[in-house]
């Protein structure tokens, strides 16, 4: 079902320079990270908060200037265009935000929120064009079109999330960049929402990025899933072997922690405290070291690179078979 | 512990009130977890706060119903009137544990302060029982920790302060409104796990207020699940579980994205909640409910027991044992 590598991304690092009770202080929030994306596939990325997942989907539009590394396009070097190539760029890649309450201008009306990428880069031919595209846009999420002369605040959150989605796919794009797009939903909603962005895929032949720190929504709607913990992926593979065999011990304590819908499977009453180290005094070595079950003296001190795992790459001294 | 009589909480002009909770029923037993279930404006944050004697004034008002605190009616007071009557304490936990911290206040300071509410004793005493608290909720380093600013802390360990503040009065009754929602899983799972040990240790009877049946199924030992102001449908979590007998449960627990089937569609519900105010006769889910014939859309639904201890708000319950 998913073809050909239509995004690349090599050896991407973005730290951020930060300042400290008067110490400069460095945040490693990408470091390295290497992906690629295929064609009508849905790649996953899931990682707590701060593991550097936003900031890897905001490299790849360029609204964040990563220090190093690669992104290549349709053989087109993301980093290295400017004007027009970037707005065309902008154009191909497009992004749905977690929260549609601040993503929308509250003062503008849905069809011109949803024609804005359209109107900047004069792809409507008149008047009725616009109108005839942007009926067809709402019509693709689900919503009625006489929806366009309405404001954000007259809608429903999950509504605003579905003109999110429609001001994403006009004009049609190449790629969607999803980050935690039903974070802010009902559980209805967004199952609702979940099908939706399954139906564009298939029906416009999109390539998605997907950006969640929930496993579940991850797992259901991925075909390949990268797992991120500070600034890095420490473990990338097809889905079905990621999600149902884990084989990095992060990945593992991810998968344990969500909680199960099985009353039979209770939470145990003592858990240590156990959360992820600063994100300025990164730890030498692996940086899961310190939480990590298996950590042994090795781990503490060489940071591992990721090797294959049959058909995945873990970056792990002590990966589980999967 | 705590009961929940028949509570009806309502907005707008006295002679045209509408219900945002309606008719609710519940007890919590001590030692025991309660989860009430639901979807954003169901009205179960406003239980809560009934429950507590925190609506916000002006407002929403309890028209009718009582909450029984061991039996003792306390509907009407305050909560600086329940210390003063004697009744046992009750404390709350909200989702965004930075609101509720004051971010200019060492936490150890706001630990005493919560200490000092029903125990006169001295400074120094009020600080060891805060280093204890502090301990109790497991963050390293306690007695460092006291000295620290809410912003010093993590998202979970902030939550934690929260935690060991609302414990400073030794409740016996503890209302957490989506303690967990604004977490990581991994953070999520300790701070669960935490809670239900509390619970279990100091015989708190603890009403768990979340949208997430996963989380439900995990802590609770039973389940009220509330649909539109009215709880539709009460069970033991894992009655509730094995055949849930209402079909916006059943649905609710369909539309959870639980890996297997790769790219299955979910199931959904159709539509949204009626507004409060909007609702016609008959039952509120009728619009969106699978299972609904012509009658519901007139004929409001009463409460049935379908087996013992479950009860179910449904004029056509699902009881064939159908899986969801």
């Amino acid at each position: 079902m998913t073809g050909e590598t239509i995004l690349t991304v090599e050896g991407l690092r973005l730290h951020f320079d930060v300042r400290r009770g008067g110490r400069h202080l460095q945040v490693r929030a990408v470091d390295d990270v290497s992906l690629s994306l295929r064609e009508r596939e849905v790649l996953g990325i899931v990682g707590e908060s701060g593991s550097g997942k936003t900031t890897v989907g905001r490299s790849i539009m360029r609204l964040a200037q990563p220090q190093a590394g690669r992104v290549v396009f349709r053989g087109r070097d993301v980093l290295r265009q400017g004007g027009k190539g970037l707005n065309d760029l902008r154009l191909r890649i497009r992004m749905v935000f977690q929260d549609p309450y601040a993503s929308l201008n509250p003062r503008r009306s849905i069809g011109d929120s949803v024609a804005e990428a359209g109107d900047i880069n004069g792809v409507f031919t008149g008047r009725t064009d616009r109108q005839r595209q942007i009926a067809e846009s709402l019509t693709n999420v689900g919503l009625d079109p006489s929806l366009a002369g309405r404001y954000p605040h007259e809608l429903s959150g999950g509504q605003r999330q579905r003109v999110g989605i429609a001001r994403a796919i006009l004009p049609v794009p190449d790629v969607v960049i999803a980050d935690e797009p039903v974070s802010a939903l009902d559980v209805s909603i967004q199952a609702q929402v979940l099908n939706l962005l399954s139906d564009l895929r298939e029906r416009l032949g999109l390539s998605m990025i997907l950006i969640s720190h929930d496993i579940g929504v991850i797992g259901h709607m991925s075909d390949r899933v990268a797992v991120m913990y500070m600034g890095r992926i420490v473990e990338f593979g097809e889905a079905r072997e990621v999600i149902d065999r884990p084989s990095h011990p992060y990945t593992v304590a991810l998968m344990a922690a969500v909680p199960k819908p099985d009353p039979s499977l209770r939470i145990a009453g003592t858990i240590a405290a156990s959360e992820p180290p600063s994100q300025f005094d990164r730890p030498e070595g692996c940086a899961y070291a310190p939480r990590c079950p298996l950590a042994n003296d090795r781990c503490r001190v060489e940071a591992p690179v990721l090797r294959p795992v049959g058909t995945r790459v873990v970056a792990c001294h002590n990966a589980l078979p999967g | 512990m705590l009961a929940v009589d028949n509570l009806t909480v309502s907005v707008g002009p006295q002679a045209r009130p509408i219900d945002i909770v309606d008719r609710v029923s519940f007890s919590i037993l001590r030692g025991e977890v309660l989860g009430l279930v639901g979807e954003s404006g169901c009205g179960k944050s406003m239980t809560s706060l009934a429950a507590m004697g925190l609506l916000p004034k002006p407002g929403p008002r309890i028209r009718s119903g009582r909450v029984l605190l061991d039996g003792a009616d306390v509907t009407r007071l305050e909560p600086w009137q329940r210390v003063e009557a004697g009744h046992d304490a009750m404390a709350m936990i909200f989702q965004e544990p930075m609101t509720s911290l004051n971010p200019v206040r060492r936490v150890g300071d706001q630990i005493v302060e919560a200490v000092r509410v029903r125990e006169q004793i001295s400074a120094a005493a009020a600080k060891e029982r805060a280093r204890e608290l502090l301990e109790l909720v497991r963050i390293p380093d306690a007695a460092l920790q006291l000295s620290a600013y809410p912003h010093q802390l993590s998202g979970g360990m902030r939550q934690r302060v929260m935690i060991a503040i609302a414990l400073a009065t030794r409740p016996r009754v503890l209302i957490a409104d989506e303690p967990t929602t604004a977490l990581d899983v991994t953070v999520q799972f300790q701070i669960l796990g935490l809670l239900r040990e509390l619970c279990v240790r100091f015989d708190i009877a603890m009403l768990f207020i979340t949208h997430d049946m996963g989380v439900i199924a995990q802590l609770a030992d039973r389940v009220a699940v509330m649909y539109a102001g009215r709880i539709v449908e009460t069970a033991a979590v894992k009655d509730l579980f094995a055949a849930p007998n209402h079909p916006y449960s059943r649905s609710l627990m369909a539309c959870m994205p639980i890996r297997g089937a790769g790219t299955a569609r979910l199931r959904t519900i159709s539509g949204q909640a009626p507004q409060p105010g909007s609702m016609l006769a008959g039952c509120a889910f009728a619009a969106r409910c699978p299972e609904a014939r012509e009658s519901c859309r007139s004929v409001a639904p009463a409460h049935l027991e379908s087996a013992a201890g479950h009860e179910v708000l449904c004029s056509y319950p699902v009881t064939d044992g159908r899986p969801w």
